[in-house]
This record gives C-alpha cells, sequence and structure tokens, in this order.
C-alpha cells in the first residue's frame, strides 16, 4: 500500500485517539481510587462546550482551560454525590451524563440561537516537532499534531510515576483496593477518591477541549457520542497502567479511523464490523486475563 | 398499614420530581424565559388533550416501561445492567429482520412470533455479559456498556447493508409489511404494545410477592452470602436469570417499538430508552407496578419537552437536567435511608 496513505491513517488515528486518551488517562487515576466514573462523558461534554464557549473569547489556549475548569465542576458534582454521600456510582455516573447533555443543549441553543450556527472557532494548529516527525511513516502520524496529543503523551510517564512511584499514588491506589485497610492504614479514602476523580473530570474537559479545538473545530449537541464511555472501556483494555492505556487508546482510533482509509480506498468492505473490534477484543482481554489483569478491588463499591 | 407505607414508598419519589421540575423552573426562569409558562406547555404537551395522551404520552410510555421493568429486575438481583440500550437495539434489528420474512403470514401469527423473536434477541445480548460475569467474573457494568457500542455499530451495518431498504439510498430499513405490524388505534400513535407494558409489569410483581423465584431474587439482592448460606439459594443462578431477563423486556421493548411506532428499522431509534430506563426503575425503587406509574411519568416528562420546545421556545434537551435531577434525589434519598432498606444491597 501507498505509504502516504498508511501515514494520512495512522495520523487520523492518532487525532481521533487524543481526546481518548486524555479521557481514559484520567479515568485510569479515578479508577486506581475504586470509583468508576461514568460521569466523564458529561465532563467531556461540558469541556466541549466550554472550549467553544472559552475559544470564541480569548482564542484557543483560554478554552482548553474553560474546558478544564468544566470537566472539573462536573467531577465535583459526581464525587459530592458518589463518594461523599455515598450514592450508588454507576448510577450516579450516567445521571451526572444525563444531566450534561442537558445543560450543553440548553447552554448552547441559548448562547448560538436555537438552529445551532456552524461555529468556525479557533483551533490548535499543527505543530510538527523537529527531528521527531521527520522519521518515515511513523514520524508525521505520531508527531505533526497539536499541542494537545503531545500533552496527552507527556501525561502518561507523569501519571505511570505518579501512580506507582509515589506516596500518594500509594495511597489512591490502597482506597481502589480496599476502602477499609486503607482507611485502617490511615490513608483519608474520601480525600484520596476525590482527588482522583477531580483529576478524571479535569483531564474529561481537557479531552473535550481536544475534541472540539484539534479535531472537529466546532461545536455539536451531544458531539462526544459516547467517547467518555469509550474511554472507561480503553481503562480497561489498558489495564488500568497509562502506557497500556495509551496503546489500547491507540487501537480504537485505529479502528474508528478506518472508515475513513475504506473511503479513501473506494472499499465496499462493512466498516461497522471493524468498529465492532476494540469493544469485543477487550471483552476477550477481559475474560481471558483474569487473575492477571484485575481491575482495582473496591471498584464500583460505594 | 398498608395505606401508610405506600405513602411512604412514594413521598420521597414524588420529592424527587418536584426537586427535577423545581430545578427546570428555576434554571429558566434565570437565564430569561418564562418559567411557569413553559412547565404549563410542558404539561399540556403531556397530559392536556386526547390526542396528546393517545399519540405522544402513551406510545412513549411502552418501551419505557418495558425497559425500566427489566432494569427493576437486574437490579433486584444486584446485577447492574447499563446495557439496556444496546439489548433494545438487537431485539429491534431481530424483529425487523424476521417481520420482513413474515409478509405472507396471518397477523395473528406474525405479530407474536416478531416479538418474540425480539425479546430472544434481547435475551441472548444480555446472554453474553451473564456468561462473563459468571465464568470468568468480568464486571457487568463494563461488559454490558461495551455491548451498547457492539450493537450500535451493528445497526448501523444493518441499515446499510443486509437490511437496507430495496433502493439503497436510504440508511434504514423496508417498511414492516402490515401482517408484523401491532394492530394500533385508528387515527392515533397507540398501539397493542400498550397491553403489555401493562400485563408484564403485573405479572411480575404478582411473581415477586407470591412464588420462591421472587424471594429469592429478592434475598439475592439484598445479601447475597445469607441467601447462598442460609437460604441454599444459587445466587449465580439468580443473578444470570435476572440478567437475562431484563435482556429479554429491552428486547420486547425494541419489537414493539419496531412493530407499532416506526414499522422501520433506522439508526437512532431509541433516544436513550436504555439510561432513561434506569432512572424509570430507580424511582418507581424497583418495584414492578411502580415502573408503570414513573414509566408514564418519564414518558410525560419526554413528550411534555417537545411541546415546551414548540410553544415556550425552550430547548427539549433541558428536559434531561430534570431526569438527571430526579435521579440523584432518589439515589440520595436511598443513602438516607440505606441502614433500614438497601436498594443495593450488594455494592
Amino acid at each position: 500500500m501507498d505509504p502516504e496513505l498508511v501515514t494520512s491513517f495512522l495520523a487520523a488515528a492518532v487525532r481521533v485517539a487524543t481526546p481518548l486518551l486524555l479521557a481514559a488517562l484520567g479515568e485510569t487515576v479515578a479508577e486506581r481510587g475504586g470509583m468508576i466514573n461514568l460521569g466523564i462523558e458529561g465532563a467531556m461534554l461540558a469541556g466541549a462546550l466550554g472550549s467553544a464557549l472559552g475559544a470564541t473569547a480569548g482564542g484557543p489556549w483560554a478554552g482548553a482551560a474553560v474546558a478544564v475548569v468544566a470537566g472539573l465542576g462536573v467531577g465535583v458534582l459526581f464525587s459530592a454525590v458518589a463518594v461523599h454521600a455515598r450514592a450508588e456510582p454507576i448510577i450516579s455516573g450516567t445521571a451526572v451524563t444525563l444531566g450534561m447533555i442537558g445543560l450543553t443543549g440548553a447552554v448552547y441553543r441559548h448562547a448560538y440561537g436555537p438552529g445551532g450556527v456552524g461555529l468556525s472557532l479557533p483551533t490548535f494548529p499543527v505543530v510538527p516537532l523537529p527531528g521527531l516527525s521527520a522519521i518515515p511513516v511513523l514520524g508525521p502520524a505520531l508527531f505533526e499534531q497539536s499541542v494537545l496529543t503531545y500533552a496527552a503523551y507527556l501525561a502518561v510517564p507523569v501519571l505511570s510515576w505518579l501512580l506507582f512511584r509515589t506516596a500518594w499514588g500509594l495511597r489512591l491506589r490502597a482506597a481502589g483496593e480496599s476502602a477499609e485497610n486503607a482507611r485502617a492504614a490511615g490513608v483519608h479514602v474520601t480525600r484520596m477518591r476525590t482527588l482522583g476523580v477531580l483529576v478524571g473530570g479535569g483531564f474529561a474537559g481537557l479531552a473535550g477541549a481536544s475534541l472540539v479545538l484539534a479535531q472537529v473545530g466546532t461545536f455539536a449537541e451531544r458531539m462526544t457520542a459516547g467517547r467518555g464511555f469509550i474511554a472507561v472501556a480503553i481503562v480497561a483494555l489498558g489495564s488500568w497502567r497509562p502506557g497500556r492505556v495509551l496503546l489500547a487508546a491507540l487501537f480504537f482510533g485505529a479502528a474508528m479511523a478506518l472508515q475513513f482509509l475504506f473511503q479513501s480506498l473506494l472499499l465496499q468492505v462493512p466498516y461497522q464490523l471493524f468498529l465492532m473490534l476494540p469493544y469485543l477484543l477487550t471483552l476477550a482481554v477481559l475474560a481471558g486475563a483474569v487473575g492477571r489483569i484485575r481491575p482495582p478491588a473496591d471498584l464500583g463499591r460505594s | 398499614m398498608r395505606i401508610r407505607s405506600l405513602l411512604r414508598g412514594l413521598l420521597p419519589g414524588g420529592g424527587a420530581v418536584v426537586a427535577g421540575l423545581l430545578v427546570l423552573g428555576v434554571g429558566l426562569t434565570l437565564s430569561g424565559y418564562d418559567g411557569p409558562a413553559a412547565l404549563g406547555a410542558m404539561y399540556r404537551g403531556a397530559f392536556g388533550t386526547r390526542d396528546a395522551v393517545l399519540s405522544a404520552l402513551l406510545p412513549r410510555a411502552i418501551p419505557l416501561i418495558l425497559v425500566g421493568l427489566g432494569i427493576a429486575l437486574s437490579f433486584k438481583a444486584g446485577a447492574l445492567n447499563i446495557g439496556a440500550e444496546g439489548q433494545f437495539y438487537a431485539g429491534a434489528v431481530v424483529a425487523t429482520w424476521v417481520g420482513l420474512a413474515l409478509g405472507s403470514w396471518p397477523r395473528l401469527l406474525a405479530v407474536p412470533t416478531v416479538l418474540v423473536a425480539g425479546l430472544a434477541a434481547g435475551s441472548a445480548w444480555a446472554a453474553v455479559p451473564a456468561l462473563l460475569r459468571l465464568r470468568f467474573g468480568v464486571l457487568e457494568v463494563i461488559s454490558t456498556l461495551l455491548l451498547n457500542f457492539v450493537a450500535d455499530a451493528g445497526v448501523s451495518w444493518m441499515v446499510q447493508g443486509p437490511l437496507q431498504e430495496s433502493s439503497h439510498n436510504y440508511p434504514q430499513s423496508d417498511p414492516l409489511p402490515l401482517a408484523a405490524r401491532l394492530p394500533g388505534l385508528a387515527g392515533t400513535r397507540l398501539h397493542l404494545g400498550l397491553v403489555l407494558a401493562i400485563v408484564l409489569p403485573i405479572t411480575l410483581w404478582f411473581l415477586g410477592r407470591r412464588s420462591l423465584p421472587g424471594l429469592q431474587l429478592r434475598a439475592t439482592g439484598l445479601n447475597p452470602s445469607a441467601a447462598e448460606v442460609m437460604g441454599g439459594v444459587s445466587t449465580r443462578w439468580v443473578f444470570g436469570v435476572a440478567l437475562v431477563g431484563s435482556g429479554a423486556l429491552a428486547g420486547l421493548a425494541g419489537a414493539t417499538e419496531v412493530s407499532g411506532t416506526t414499522f422501520a428499522l433506522f439508526q437512532n431509534l431509541s433516544p436513550g430508552y436504555g439510561f432513561t430506563g434506569i432512572a424509570v426503575a430507580l424511582l418507581a425503587r424497583l418495584d414492578p407496578l411502580g415502573t408503570v406509574v414513573t414509566g408514564l411519568l418519564f414518558a410525560g416528562l419526554e413528550a411534555g419537552a417537545s411541546a415546551m420546545q414548540r410553544e415556550a421556545g425552550v430547548p427539549a434537551v433541558a428536559v434531561y437536567m430534570v431526569e438527571a435531577t430526579i435521579t440523584i434525589v432518589v439515589l440520595l434519598g436511598d443513602v438516607a435511608r440505606r441502614r433500614q432498606l438497601a436498594l443495593f444491597a450488594g455494592t
């Protein structure tokens, strides 16, 4: 196959994977603390709208900042309900997402009129990394991206270090494995879980910004279309480790980018079958690797 | 005594609904809309006229009641099924496929076949996470969620591939033959699926109170290890049956939607029934009869929301804030009562 086509496919895969990766990295931290937050779909949506509003007012950097704040706000809401009040976390998360679909839809229509105009927003430009982008085939795909993609790359080792090499990470993981034992060892479980959820919310907000400001270039109602939920799947496929989460996100991104490749090749292959692949693989991995890959033990408990 | 306990059950739910509507009314007023007028338009759009009730409220309530009933069933056994959306689509796809093939059958045979096909497909779709949980320990929360995306991709493939309409122009199926359509009330959008949405909750309510499986279900949800050790209940079996049963009801909902309302398969057939169904089940406190009431209520909210958009210019999507508030208030109320009665004893 034409190497240029391969490169453009891989570049699309990385571009599509970036919001998934950002959201999944944040969710990894939240789940390591013992909280599955299905509200990150809502946090991502809030981040997407926040980034549109912020970018309209003050450019892409302002957009990204507003997005993080919006994501944090959703994180605060979820942790108030699920961590502090100890309501059932899964249902709380879906409720938070449902509420955000309503809120972002209403605010968007209020701000931009009922029909919703085709917004054209100031976006993050593609910044080729000198040297690295010259690597044949892979270089342009991985290193001719927006600054948000690089931020996501950078977050992988940083979060790995934070989770597995610091006392903070140890306390967080202790809270996720067994709240009871962690408490007995003097860990402030509620505080650790709240922090985990907040990190997850902030990352999800940034993920929304990258969707709007580095991929699509506009906002539409419900535009995250389940990407926050996909991030939860990516965390599982990545076995709750940032490095593997990166690979899992790229795999999901590649599966989603295949349809563009098929379209440009004029192939009549049902791309939807490939779209199913990463989900089925995730299920297979979860089923086959029990004992080796194992979620934090207290995950999903309130 | 019974009346008092009934009231005690209803009050928190009523409070949650009032809280949800208050959030909407205050939010709208603060953003410069006429809040009371919007809520008025909402009420009229759902309950105000005969046409609103027969063509908007009731047709919308049918899938919500069926899906909510299924979710209540699985939650009661401690199975967190958040894949009703996927099970709904599995039912809709297979019902469409069977329905299109049965054009020459008499209606009396074709319609039940279509519904049973949808029910079977939904069961099969839910059997996967049940099996994954019981055999391999995969959390059903994650597997049911993942299968939603698989179902979504499956529908997208079907309506652009094997089930695409004959001219191959639009991403939808051919219309179902008359024989495969649920009979409806002339001049309205109401169809016979309503009977299912009334009879099935009553049946499950009765079974839940009067039968051994009902007792085992409650025991499993309340305290699995006690049920296993003291009661000799196979909690794994109960868990699996409840999850598959909830899939069956969601699949049936998909079949009635195709056979009674849309008469064709297309993407986004469900405006999120699988997720609203969670709110329906929770507000009903997982009580089968309660889901009829709460299903009607949420159908009213959603039907009313369109009227609110038409008459008061308020975005209909704002109604999801009401649903979210109701769910969260119910959850918080359950936390407050947790020592008395646990809705999620297993978690």
